[in-house]
């Protein structure tokens, strides 16, 4: 488990994270999502004890880092940028970080076979490519074991086959009751592996939720249902749990809370014509960028601030 | 902190099987030993650093002419005239330059490359990592360093046979300087990995390196008599100096206060690196 709380982190007069709080459990994938310069690197930095917080503290099983006895086997961590002097081979870094924790050899060649890395294993880290860079970072990550995994990154510069270890490995992780804790600037890529999410934009917290519970924040999975008496198929759709926009004087409305089978069924009872009745879903990319765009950019109009101005009309 | 009741009871029976691994100076000792080792940089500059101690000395040695133009000794290494201990250690600039450069890049080299990130995660009290570079370096330097000095004295003992700068090494002294020498470059390794923790750049810490041992000597020359023979005998390059020369210069130290000088201007970037790497953001 990871707590974070009431951290704030400055650099000179920047503030990269402001008051960010939340907990990541074991058992599960979070994802940590936000644009770049979010401030996920440097959250991830003080939970390692690379960076002191500014205020407020971060903690893995209830403890700060630098007091672990054997970090490497509590928290595994692969962090954006490479961490290896391109003069060494996998098999000297690794052993070099098994040694100060008197991990065995055995689980040094152990790691180099899960990584995948086993053919290039005495080869000099500087020849790597970047997704063989990724795996030996992984692979230290692995290293001691460890019962919370984090990642900054981890699918950056890694092949479709890469990608899909990846995949598998942070449930994997998390089934075995691991605490996996991954950032990621591609929502789609978080929302094939996550279940958590935590999204921050400008370092503060912008949503702690669910994938599921985001989608439908966002607006979820809608209907959007052209017909020729849109206020009365407001009225009579109308209920718990549904919400309808549309826009004064259009035949056109979006529903939520309801499947298009539903709507059909309610107009065809009534006898309203349904000239169109398209299910959309919101993707995820979207829904992310709606709840970024303004952390990314205070002033700019965009489609997210219009979309809900329009929702909140209805 | 309250855990939630929800949480798995995995963990705790897989923790009950798992190893207990432990972080100790003595493990982070061995790790940095192994980094030091599995780099080539560091084969090819002790390499050099062996050779040219060895090369330079050994020349001087064979183109000694009793009475010729080169009668000071190379460097400001402090004695009045040559002497086969001043010739046998022409090189000591390169030794110092070569084994104080591999010292920075030992710990600048962490920065440049990102490697500091992982060094800190596996051991995030920080400090251990620091004093074992500078043991197994300092250890490694003096190994070196002693073997280039005492390598040079033989091998020059043949060409300087019967002439009058000829020493033998139960000479009074030559034992002492020989030995200086070595303890000298170990010292100037140990100073290379402080300067590189210190600046966290290879090139800053190579060029206060260079600055320190080389310019700063012949910098002092420009203060007035008065204040030079005060200062210059204290500033690092010439503290040092007095350590391997045989015959001390009228305002030089000894070599023990030598030794003790240079080993304080060592504690000192020491001391510095150590503040900075304990009270920093890596």
């Amino acid at each position: 488990m990871i707590e974070v709380r009431q951290l704030v982190k400055r650099y000179g007069d920047k503030t990269a994270v402001d008051q960010l709080e939340f907990t990541v459990r074991p058992g599960e994938v979070t994802g940590f999502l936000g644009p770049n310069g979010a401030g996920k690197s440097t959250t991830m930095r003080v939970i390692l004890g690379l960076d002191a917080p500014t205020s407020g503290s971060a903690r893995v099983n209830g403890r700060r880092y630098r007091e672990f006895a054997a970090p490497l086997q509590e928290v595994g961590a692969l962090l954006e940028a490479r961490s290896i002097h391109p003069g060494r081979s996998a098999v000297s870094h690794l052993s070099a970080l098994a040694l100060t924790h008197g991990i065995p050899r055995r689980r040094v060649a152990e790691v180099i076979e899960l990584a995948g890395l086993a053919a290039v294993a005495r080869k000099r880290a500087g020849a790597f490519s970047l997704g063989m860079g990724q795996r030996l970072g992984i692979a230290a990550a692995l290293l001691g074991d460890p019962q919370t995994v984090i990642l900054d990154e981890p699918v950056n510069g890694l092949d479709p086959e890469g990608v899909l270890w990846i995949r598998n490995l942070l449930t994997g992780l998390a089934a075995e009751g691991r605490t996996v804790f991954v950032s990621s600037h591609l929502m789609g890529e978080m929302a094939l592996t996550a279940s958590k999410l935590i999204v921050i934009g400008r370092g503060r917290l912008l949503a702690d939720t669910t994938v599921a519970q985001f989608i439908r924040d966002a607006g979820g999975h809608s209907v959007k249902v052209v017909s020729g008496d849109p206020a009365r198929l407001r009225e009579l759709l109308l209920g718990p749990g549904v919400e309808i926009t549309g826009a004064a004087g259009s035949e056109e409305l979006e529903v939520v809370g309801l499947t298009a089978r539903q709507v059909g069924s309610v107009a065809a009872d009534h006898g309203i014509a349904v000239y169109e009745l398209t299910p959309r879903s919101v993707s995820l990319e979207d829904a992310f960028m709606s709840l970024t765009g303004d952390a990314v950019d205070y002033h700019g109009t965009t489609t997210a601030a219009l979309t809900s101005t329009l929702r909140s009309a209805s | 902190m309250t855990t939630p009741s929800s949480a798995p009871a995995v963990p705790a029976t897989r923790t009950a099987e798992r190893p207990t691994y432990r972080v100790t100076g003595g493990r982070v000792l061995r790790s940095e030993w192994a980094k030091l080792w599995s780099l080539r940089s560091t084969w090819i500059t002790l390499g050099l650093a062996l050779f040219f101690l060895l090369l330079l000395g050994l020349v001087r040695a064979t183109t000694y002419s009793p009475g010729g133009p080169g009668l000071g000794p190379g460097g400001g290494n402090g004695g009045p005239a040559a002497n086969a201990v001043s010739i046998a250690l022409t090189g000591m600039k390169f030794g110092e330059l070569a084994l104080g450069t591999l010292g920075v890049l030992l710990t600048a080299g962490e920065y440049s490359t990102g490697l500091i990130r992982a060094t800190l995660a596996a051991v995030p009290r920080r400090l251990p990592v620091l004093w074992s570079k500078s043991a197994i370096f300092g250890a490694v330097a003096l190994v070196v360093g002693s073997a280039g000095a005492f390598l040079a004295f033989l091998a020059g003992a043949g060409p300087l046979q019967g002439t009058d700068v000829a020493l033998s090494l139960s000479a009074p002294g030559v034992l002492r300087s020989l030995a200086g020498a070595g303890g000298f470059l170990a010292l100037v390794g140990v100073l290379g990995v402080a300067l590189g923790a210190l600046v966290r750049s290879a090139a800053g810490g190579i060029s206060i390196l260079a600055a320190v041992l080389l310019l700063v000597p012949l910098l002092s020359d420009l203060l007035p008599d008065s204040l030079r023979d005060d200062i210059s005998p204290y500033l690092p390059g010439n503290a040092g100096g007095s350590m391997f020369a045989l015959h001390q210069s009228a305002h030089a130290l000894t070599p023990q206060a030598g030794l003790a000088v240079f080993a304080g201007w060592t504690a000192l970037a020491l001391a510095g690196a150590a503040w900075r790497l304990a009270r920093t953001d890596a």
